[in-house]
């Protein structure tokens, strides 16, 4: 049980680290992506992506956690 | 050509931080435990890492489809490289303190003196298990960059060549020294790997959902250049926003 716990808590840190807005902000950036090539607007997903991801960055700054 | 020569110069710097950390380890082990404890973990440590590398590296090219590794590789290259550049940035802003490998180096030499050997023979285990706790884990990110970027690429050699340069010119500097490496520009190195992570999660976890960067693979520079200024942009925010606010909060009239 120990272990399991120890293995979790591992890929936690590994994956989400010290932020937790980085790493559902970095999967939301994704999904936001897929369904704006869905709606057929591939020009404006090429220039939101990157701004989302500096909007995400910022938020994770002004929430420490 | 310009992926080419981003994908070796990522996984050379990523891995030069990662060893230089996994150096300052070894050293103190090797100084405190002897030297045959802290060889034989470091050892042990890296043939773990190649049967890692060697294991799910060609499994990943072969089974997985190629958009849905993107998918998964880019979201989490784009979580890495975040997390590098929001430690960077709050660290150029004052806001965390700078990784002081010395500082690190003295800690653990105080904690691994305190220790009582055990073991048998000449085996320090205690010692062992130190060197290969520090390597397995900071090697582990950086197995975890030269297997993303070689299945994405499609080809493993150039994040490899830029993973051995690293681990060569860390561990030929840490022979020849036997300090820490504490003038390493580690900020520095950190925000630059940040910004390059970030670029590649964004270009291909953008190709794993269906984006066709139009420009190609000048994307990346275009995006680097972008994510670079953006970070530089938070650190004077950030700056600025601290020493306002230390302005408004006189001296001694601590909340």
């Amino acid at each position: 049980m120990k272990w399991i716990s120890t293995f979790g808590r591992f890929w936690y840190d590994f994956v989400v680290g010290d932020s937790v807005v980085l790493a559902i902000g970095g999967c939301a950036v994704i999904v936001i992506g897929a369904l704006l090539v869905w709606a057929g607007a591939n020009a404006f997903t090429q220039l939101a992506l990157p701004v989302i991801v500096v909007a995400t960055l910022a938020a994770s700054l002004r929430w420490p956690r | 050509m310009t992926g080419t020569a981003l994908l070796v110069a990522t996984a050379f710097l990523a891995s030069a931080v990662e060893m230089v950390e996994a150096l300052t380890i070894v050293l103190a082990v090797g100084l405190t435990r002897g030297w045959r404890t802290a060889l034989i973990g470091m050892a042990a440590a890296g043939a773990a890492l190649a049967i890692v590398i060697l294991a799910l590296g060609p499994s990943l090219v072969r089974w997985v489809p190629l958009r849905g590794l993107q998918i998964v590789v880019g979201t989490l290259l784009l979580i890495f490289g975040l997390q590098w550049l929001r430690k960077a940035i709050l660290r150029a802003s004052d806001l965390k303190a700078i990784h002081d490998e010395a500082a690190i180096f003295a800690r653990e030499i105080e904690q691994l003196a305190a220790d009582a050997a055990y073991g048998t023979g000449s085996m320090d285990w205690n010692g062992f298990v130190v060197s290969f706790k520090g390597v397995f884990l900071e090697g582990l990110e950086v197995a975890f960059i030269v297997l993303t970027f070689g299945a994405n690429a499609g080809r493993f050699g150039p994040s490899i060549a830029g993973a051995v340069a690293a681990v060569v010119l860390v561990a030929g500097v840490g022979l020849l020294v036997h300090r820490p490496l504490s003038r390493v520009p580690e900020n520095t190195i950190k925000f630059t790997v940040g910004v390059a992570l970030t670029t590649f999660g964004t270009f291909w976890g953008g190709e794993g959902v269906g984006v066709d960067w139009s420009l190609g693979d000048v994307t990346l520079l275009l995006l680097a250049g972008f994510y670079a200024a953006a970070a530089f942009g938070l650190v004077a925010w950030l700056k600025a926003t601290s020493a306002s606010r230390s302005m408004a909060t006189p001296e001694g009239s601590a909340a």
